[in-house]
C-alpha cells in the first residue's frame, strides 16, 4: 500500500502526469460522446522539427554526436466564454544546429489564464505584448529565430472610456527554461480621438494618440562599475489618417542603461520612427524613416544573443524570400543607425498595354541603412550625436522590383530584380571583410497542366565578387492539390575561388497536407547562413542530412 | 508552480470534456481577441462576420509567399464566388511593426476586394493555433470554424471553393 501511495505521489511530481491524464479524460469522453475536437472548447496545435544529420566536411557542417536532432512544441488553449487559458510544452533533444544549447530539456515553458469581464481583461502567466510598434516594449514569440520574450507575471488591460485603451504589465522575461533576472513593469495608454469624442465620430480624419511608459529593475552586482538597478523608458506616438493617407509617428527616449551590447556606457538613447502610406485601389505608397541611437533595452543588462530583449527595433528593409537573395540579410543596428525605405506598389489592369489579357503587378523597393554621426567624448557617456547629421558608413542598400504576370489561364510568371551592398563588418560584427555587393535576378513561373496539378519552377543568379562568388540556383516543384507536393533543387557555387568548394547543395522535399496538418520530408545540405526576421537573426550552421517537420492545428 | 498550473488546468478539462460530452452539436465559435484593422483602429475579432452567410479567414503576411499566391488566386475567382454563395473572404495579416505599414497599400496595390486585418501582437494568431500562414479557415453561416487548412499549392482554392459552396448549402464540408 505504501508502494502503492508512493508511486502516486511521485507520479504527480512528475509535472507532466496530470497533463498526460488530462488529454486522456478529454479523449475518452470526447470520443464517447463522438464529438470532434473543434466541438469543444479546447483547440491547440502541434510542430516538431527533427534533423538526422550526415558528417559533410566539404561545407564544414559541425559534428553532431547525438546523430539527430529535434524541436517540438505544443499548444493547448482551452476557451469558454470569457475565460480562457493555455499552456505549451517545448522539446528540444537536443536542439537543432544553429539553435541555443541552453535550450537543451523539455519542460512547460508557456501558461496562462485570462478572462474578461465588462472593460476589464487580466491575464495571469505569460504575456506577449507590444506597445505602440514596440520600440520600448515587445514581448514576442519567433520560434525559427529562437526568440521568446513573454513577460511572466500580471497583465492587465482596461477600457475606461469609448476609444481610451490602457494597458499596464508586470513581470519577469522568459530565458531558455528559466526567467530573467530583472522586473519589466510597463504601462501604456492609447487615446482613438474619433471613438471618443462624439463631434469626432464621423470625422474623415481619425487621429490616434499613445504613450508608453517602461521601466526595469536589475540589482547591481558590479565591484567596479555603480550600475542604474531601475532603468526606464518613455515613447509618445500618432496616427493620422486621412482616406487613403495614413501616417505614423513615434518617438522613444531611455535613460542610461550601461550594458554588455552598447559596451557600458553611461548614455542615454532615443529612437524616432516615421512611416507614411499613400494608397488607392491599384496603388500603393510608403515611405519610413528611422533614427536609432544606443536603444538596445534588455530586462539583463548583460543578456547579449536574442536573449531578453524587452524592445524591438524593426529593420526599415525589405525581408526577402528567394532564396539567394535572402544569403546577407540586415539586421538592425541597435547602437545606432538612420534608415530610409520607400516601396511602390501598382497593379495594371487586364487590358491596358502593361497589364496585358489579365493584369500585372509592379513591386519596387529601395531602402538603405546608414550610420549614425558619433562624436567621441572620451568620458562614461561614449560619444555624442547630433540628431540630424548621418554617419558616413552606409550599412545596407538594397534595390529590388517584382513584375508579377498572369500570362494565360495556364501561366503565371513572376520576374524580380535584388541589388544588395551588405556590410558585413557591421552587420555580422567582424573585422576586415568590407562589403558584399551583389546581384541577384529571379525568374519563377508556374505552369497549371490541368485541375489541381501545377510545376512551379525558379531560376535564381547571384552575382558577386566577394565572400564565396557566384551562385546560380534551379527548383522545380510539383503539386498535387491539395494534398501533395515534390520539390527538388541544386543551388551550386560554382563560381567560389577554391575549387573544391564549388559546390552542389542538392536538396529535395515531399511535403503532404491533409487540412490543417503537414508533414514533410527532405533530404540535402543545408548552406552556412543567417536567418532573419524582422532584423533581428540567427546564425544556421552548415548541415547535411534527413529532416522531418510536422505541424497540427486543431 | 507549474504544479499548479497543471492542475487547474487538469481541473479545467475534466469539467469541459464531461459538459461537452452532452453538447456534441456546439461548434468552436470565433475566439474574441483586439486586432487592428488596416487603418490603425482596433477591433474585436468576435465582430467578424458575414451577415449570415460563409466567411473565409486567411490569415498571410506580405513577406509570405505562397500566402500571395493563394490570395491571388482568390481574387481571380473571387467575383464568382461571391455570386454563388455570398462569401467573403476576411485576410488577417501576421506583419509585425516592421511590416504592417505595408499591409494596406500592398492589398490595395494588388487590387484585391477583401475585409482586411493586421494582428500584430499574434493574438488571434495564437488563439486559432496557426503555426505559420497561410493558414485558410472557413466559418459557418451560424460563426462557427468548421474547416481548415494550411498550406498553399496551385489548385487549392478550387477545393476550398468546394467546402464553400456544401457549408454554404448546410451540408458539412465534406458535402455530406
Amino acid at each position: 500500500m505504501m508502494v502503492l501511495e508512493n508511486r502516486i505521489a511521485g507520479m504527480w511530481k512528475n509535472r507532466y502526469f496530470p497533463l498526460t491524464l488530462s488529454f486522456l479524460i478529454f479523449f475518452l469522453n470526447s470520443s464517447h460522446a463522438q464529438t470532434s475536437i473543434l466541438n469543444s472548447g479546447i483547440h491547440g496545435n502541434f510542430q516538431f522539427d527533427g534533423q538526422l544529420y550526415r558528417p559533410d566536411s566539404l561545407i564544414g557542417s559541425p559534428d553532431v554526436p547525438e546523430d539527430f536532432l529535434n524541436n517540438g512544441y505544443a499548444n493547448l488553449i482551452y476557451e469558454k466564454e470569457n475565460f480562457a487559458a493555455g499552456i505549451r510544452y517545448e522539446n528540444y533533444l537536443n536542439p537543432l544546429l544553429g539553435f541555443d544549447r541552453r535550450f537543451k530539456g523539455t519542460g512547460i515553458t508557456y501558461r496562462f489564464f485570462t478572462y474578461k469581464k465588462d472593460n476589464l481583461q487580466v491575464t495571469i502567466g505569460n504575456n506577449y505584448e507590444q506597445f505602440g510598434s514596440g520600440l520600448v516594449l515587445r514581448a514576442y514569440e519567433e520560434r525559427s529565430l529562437g526568440l521568446d520574450n513573454a513577460i511572466d507575471g500580471i497583465k492587465v488591460k482596461f477600457q475606461p472610456l469609448p476609444g481610451v485603451y490602457l494597458k499596464g504589465i508586470v513581470g519577469r522575461q522568459r530565458d531558455f527554461f528559466s526567467l530573467g533576472e530583472g522586473i519589466v513593469r510597463a504601462i501604456d495608454g492609447e487615446w482613438n480621438l474619433n471613438e471618443s469624442i462624439k463631434a469626432m465620430n464621423e470625422a474623415k480624419t481619425k487621429w490616434t494618440i499613445g504613450g508608453s511608459f517602461v521601466s526595469k529593475y536589475q540589482e547591481d552586482q558590479d565591484p567596479v562599475f555603480i550600475l542604474p538597478k531601475n532603468v526606464a523608458a518613455g515613447a509618445a506616438r500618432i496616427n493620422i489618417i486621412n482616406g487613403g493617407f495614413n501616417f505614423y509617428g513615434e518617438y522613444a527616449y531611455k535613460v542610461n542603461d550601461p550594458g554588455m551590447v552598447n559596451n557600458y556606457i553611461y548614455k542615454t538613447g532615443e529612437a524616432l520612427l516615421l512611416q507614411g502610406t499613400y494608397t488607392v485601389k491599384g496603388f500603393g505608397l510608403t515611405l519610413g524613416a528611422k533614427r536609432i541611437d544606443n536603444m538596445n533595452f534588455r530586462s539583463d543588462r548583460t543578456a547579449t544573443g536574442n536573449q531578453l530583449f524587452v524592445n524591438y527595433l524593426p529593420a526599415l528593409t525589405k525581408n526577402h524570400t528567394n532564396m539567394l537573395a535572402a544569403f546577407y540579410p540586415y539586421a538592425t543596428q541597435p547602437n545606432g543607425e538612420m534608415a530610409l525605405q520607400a516601396e511602390v506598389f501598382f497593379n495594371s489592369k487586364a487590358g491596358t498595354w502593361l497589364g496585358g489579357k489579365f493584369g500585372t503587378d509592379f513591386t519596387i523597393n529601395y531602402s538603405r541603412a546608414q550610420a549614425i554621426k558619433k562624436v567621441s567624448t572620451n568620458d562614461d557617456f561614449g560619444y555624442s550625436s547630433p540628431f540630424f547629421e548621418v554617419g558616413d558608413e552606409i550599412f545596407f542598400e538594397d534595390f529590388n522590383f517584382e513584375i508579377n504576370k498572369k500570362i494565360s489561364k495556364k501561366v503565371r510568371a513572376i520576374l524580380s530584380y535584388v541589388y544588395i551592398n551588405y556590410n558585413r563588418d557591421v552587420i555580422e560584427g567582424r573585422d576586415g571583410f568590407g562589403h558584399i555587393y551583389y546581384h541577384v535576378p529571379m525568374l519563377e513561373v508556374i505552369y497549371k497542366i490541368k485541375t489541381g496539378k501545377a510545376i512551379r519552377t525558379e531560376l535564381q543568379h547571384l552575382f558577386t565578387d566577394q565572400d564565396q562568388r557566384n551562385w546560380a540556383m534551379a527548383l522545380v516543384e510539383f503539386t498535387i492539390a491539395p494534398k501533395w507536393s515534390f520539390a527538388i533543387f541544386d543551388m551550386y557555387n560554382y563560381g567560389n575561388k577554391t575549387p573544391e568548394k564549388q559546390i552542389h547543395y542538392f536538396n529535395t522535399n515531399i511535403g503532404y497536407t491533409f487540412n490543417s496538418s503537414r508533414i514533410s520530408v527532405a533530404y540535402g545540405r543545408q548552406r552556412a547562413g543567417i536567418l532573419c526576421v524582422g532584423g533581428v537573426c540567427r546564425n544556421v550552421p552548415a548541415a547535411n542530412g534527413l529532416s522531418l517537420s510536422i505541424t497540427s492545428s486543431f | 508552480m507549474k504544479k499548479t498550473f497543471s492542475l487547474i488546468f487538469l481541473a479545467i478539462v475534466l469539467i469541459s470534456s464531461n459538459a461537452f460530452a452532452t453538447a456534441p452539436e456546439e461548434s468552436r465559435p470565433v475566439p474574441e481577441v483586439s486586432i487592428k484593422t488596416i487603418k490603425g483602429e482596433n477591433f474585436k475579432t468576435s465582430a467578424l462576420n458575414n451577415e449570415g452567410k460563409v466567411m473565409i479567414i486567411d490569415f498571410w503576411a506580405t513577406w509570405c509567399k505562397p500566402c500571395i499566391e493563394e490570395l491571388n488566386a482568390i481574387h481571380e475567382n473571387y467575383m464568382e464566388w461571391q455570386k454563388e454563395t455570398g462569401v467573403k473572404l476576411v485576410t488577417i495579416s501576421l506583419d509585425d511593426a516592421r511590416t504592417m505599414q505595408r499591409v494596406a497599400p500592398f492589398v490595395n496595390g494588388r487590387g484585391w476586394n477583401f475585409e482586411n486585418y493586421i494582428d500584430p501582437n499574434g493574438d488571434f494568431r495564437r488563439a486559432m493555433n496557426v503555426n505559420m500562414p497561410p493558414h485558410t479557415f472557413v466559418v459557418d453561416p451560424k460563426g462557427n470554424i468548421v474547416w481548415q487548412h494550411v498550406g498553399f499549392a496551385e489548385g487549392n482554392e478550387e477545393e476550398l471553393f468546394q467546402v464553400i459552396k456544401n457549408v454554404s448549402q448546410g451540408k458539412t464540408p465534406e458535402g455530406k
